[in-house]
């Protein structure tokens, strides 16, 4: 990575951390979250709605000083998982948490609209062979919704490697800690000189938005023909 | 409870749903029960009921002694755990898996005493060129041609099949219809089917359930329950009379000779070898009767026989049972005829039946007889 400074070069690999872990934590509960809205009747069900979807509509400013008043070190909540050695306020794990959680409403939108097209009468005729209620979404429901499951999470991956407005709030930008590639090239504009290396940190962000988007479009096809059987 | 036989269906159910409330009882042993009637009369909610899809608000259900659904003794089994075989109108095959895995889907979760092997289910269906393909790339007829097969090979105490042959065009009905057959013939599992076709029934039914508006108003052997007119779930037009007959030749003007209790019966070429046992449907509309035996008539086919009774129903027409030695004729007349003629309980009367009338797709395997 000759054209890229050791600085910058840090920047990318952060996001790249951040964005990762932020999805792959989020996956297993955006599949649930989105199973339950989906399929299931329960109270609240419109207020769990409203909660999952609150990041998508509010300045990302907002969610990220809520993330410092509930997570901060000086928060109750924060400081007793503080006591337990978990910390998020101004740390790299912060950065993935704020990251999560701007990605996750489009995460769960796109797996619910998965799982809300799947035939039930399929998972009737797997019960009938002998499966149970696991076996039949292990088998049936989850293969069938891949293409929405794998969208979700690539989507939720570039809103991860963009955000800004949430991460700079809640763990600041501290190079090597809590530099994201968004808020590298924020720094580098802001002193004299830096916009050669924001340009190139612009390139790569373009870069990888671009591939996750050819990325997932090439999986759901990819999905979408081996259950058209051809 | 212990006045249940062992073998085969109990089903007695009572379950509201909206205005509709079935409310069902009957049992079924080896071979395939059809469950008949129009669509609405519940045939589908209970077939449901009976795969576990549908949990009724009382009632009970047991296949060979097991108790699927006691709503008194607060019993439930999931549908996984109920081991019926269940052949939807609409296949359901999973899209994402090629035919085998399709076939072999319930073989996991299925015990491994007397389950069929899967060569033989797929030689029996005809779907070896298959395995490899998806179900999108498959006619109507396969698709519905694996379901049984997987149906089958899930090892099931019971087999369900809800209007399986609906879904599809007349050649196609034709192709599957043989299959239900075979089973019928093959396995010692019982089948519960459903239809509203009367020719399906006639091919295929050892037993028969008449379900309207959610009740069962008649059931008994397939020759008996079809010649009795009461029973007209598909209509008048779907009246008819089933004869057992054996095929004798094929004759070279394209006819086939059958014999019926000794009498002789015509039909355009039939696909079967000679000796073999067929049903044959004798729609009621298509009879026409005669007092005295007739003469100079185009028609081949002609029963000589005695009115056992006749029933006026709505409207101008009547219907006849008359009893042939060939078996039990049914025939739609006008009341006016019946009066004209003198149509009565005991009368020596001619059936009439005209040679072209009788369906091909109503002539079918017949079930192997109890005692053989």
């Amino acid at each position: 990575m000759g054209w890229l400074g050791p600085e910058e070069w840090r920047a990318v690999a952060l996001s790249l951390r951040v964005s990762f872990w932020a999805t792959l934590v989020a996956l297993p509960l955006g599949l649930f979250t989105a199973y339950a809205l989906a399929r299931w009747r329960f109270p609240g069900k419109q207020l769990l709605n409203g909660l999952v979807h609150l990041p998508l509509i509010l300045p990302p400013v907002v969610t990220g000083y809520l993330l410092l008043a509930v997570l901060g070190t000086r928060a109750p909540l924060g400081a007793f998982l503080q006591d337990l050695g978990i910390t998020f306020a101004f740390r790299w794990t912060g950065a993935a948490l704020a990251a999560g959680i701007m990605g996750f409403p489009l995460m769960v939108r796109a797996m619910r609209l998965s799982i809300e097209a799947v035939d039930t009468r399929l998972e009737e005729a797997a019960a009938t062979l002998g499966a149970s209620r696991g076996v039949v979404f292990a088998t049936v429901t989850l293969p069938l919704i891949l293409p929405g499951v794998l969208t979700g999470a690539i989507l939720a991956f570039a809103k991860a490697m963009g955000e800004f407005g949430a991460t700079i709030t809640f763990v600041s930008n501290i190079p090597g800690q809590t530099q994201t590639l968004p808020s590298a090239i924020y720094a580098f504009l802001q002193v004299p000189g830096g916009e050669a290396a924001a340009l190139r940190l612009v390139l790569v962000a373009v870069a990888v938005a671009m591939s996750a988007l050819l990325l997932s479009e090439w999986l759901s096809q990819r999905v979408a023909r081996r259950i058209a059987g051809t | 409870m212990s006045g249940a036989q062992d073998r085969g269906l109990d089903v007695a159910l009572d379950h509201r749903l909206g205005d509709f409330h079935l409310q069902a009882e009957f049992s079924a042993t080896e071979g395939l029960t059809v469950l008949f009637g129009r669509s609405g009369s519940g045939k589908t909610t209970l077939v449901n009921a009976v795969a576990g899809l549908l949990r009724p608000q009382s009632g009970r259900i047991a296949v060979d002694g097991t108790v699927l659904v006691d709503t008194a003794r607060g019993i439930w089994r999931p549908p996984h755990r109920r081991r019926v075989g269940y052949v939807f109108q609409d296949a359901r095959l999973f899209p994402h898996l090629t035919v085998r895995q399709n076939l072999l889907y319930g073989r996991r979760f299925a015990p491994c005493e007397g389950a069929p092997r899967l060569d033989d289910v797929v030689g029996m269906l005809g779907i070896g060129a298959l395995l490899s393909r998806r179900p999108a790339a498959l006619s109507g007829g396969e698709k519905q041609r694996v379901a049984i097969g997987r149906a089958l090979l899930a090892n099931p105490a019971l087999i369900l099949a809800d209007e399986p042959l609906a879904a599809l065009d007349e050649p196609r009905k034709a192709e599957i219809l043989p299959y239900f057959e075979r089973l019928r013939e093959v396995t010692r599992t019982p089948i519960l089917y459903v239809s509203h076709a009367p020719g399906e029934v006639a091919r295929l039914a050892s037993t028969v359930v008449v379900l309207e508006a959610g009740r069962v108003i008649r059931c008994g052997p397939a020759a008996e329950v079809l010649s009795d007119p009461a029973v007209t779930p598909a209509g008048i037009r779907g009246v008819g009379a089933v004869l057992q007959a054996r095929i004798r030749t094929h004759h070279e003007d394209g006819l086939t000779e059958l014999e019926a209790g000794g009498q002789r019966l015509f039909l355009p070429r039939v696909a079967q070898a000679p000796g073999t046992l067929v049903r044959v449907r004798v729609a009621a509309q298509d009879v026409i009767l005669s007092r005295e035996a007739p003469r100079g008539l185009s028609a081949l086919n002609i029963l000589p026989g005695r009115i056992d009774a006749v029933r006026a129903g709505e409207g101008p027409g009547a219907l006849v049972t008359l009893d042939t030695a060939a078996g039990r004729i049914l025939a739609r007349v006008t009341r006016r005829s019946a009066e004209a003629l003198g149509l009565a309980p005991g009368t020596p009367c001619h059936a009439v039946i005209k040679t072209v009338s009788i369906a091909r797709e109503d002539v079918g395997a017949a079930a192997p007889r109890q005692s053989s």
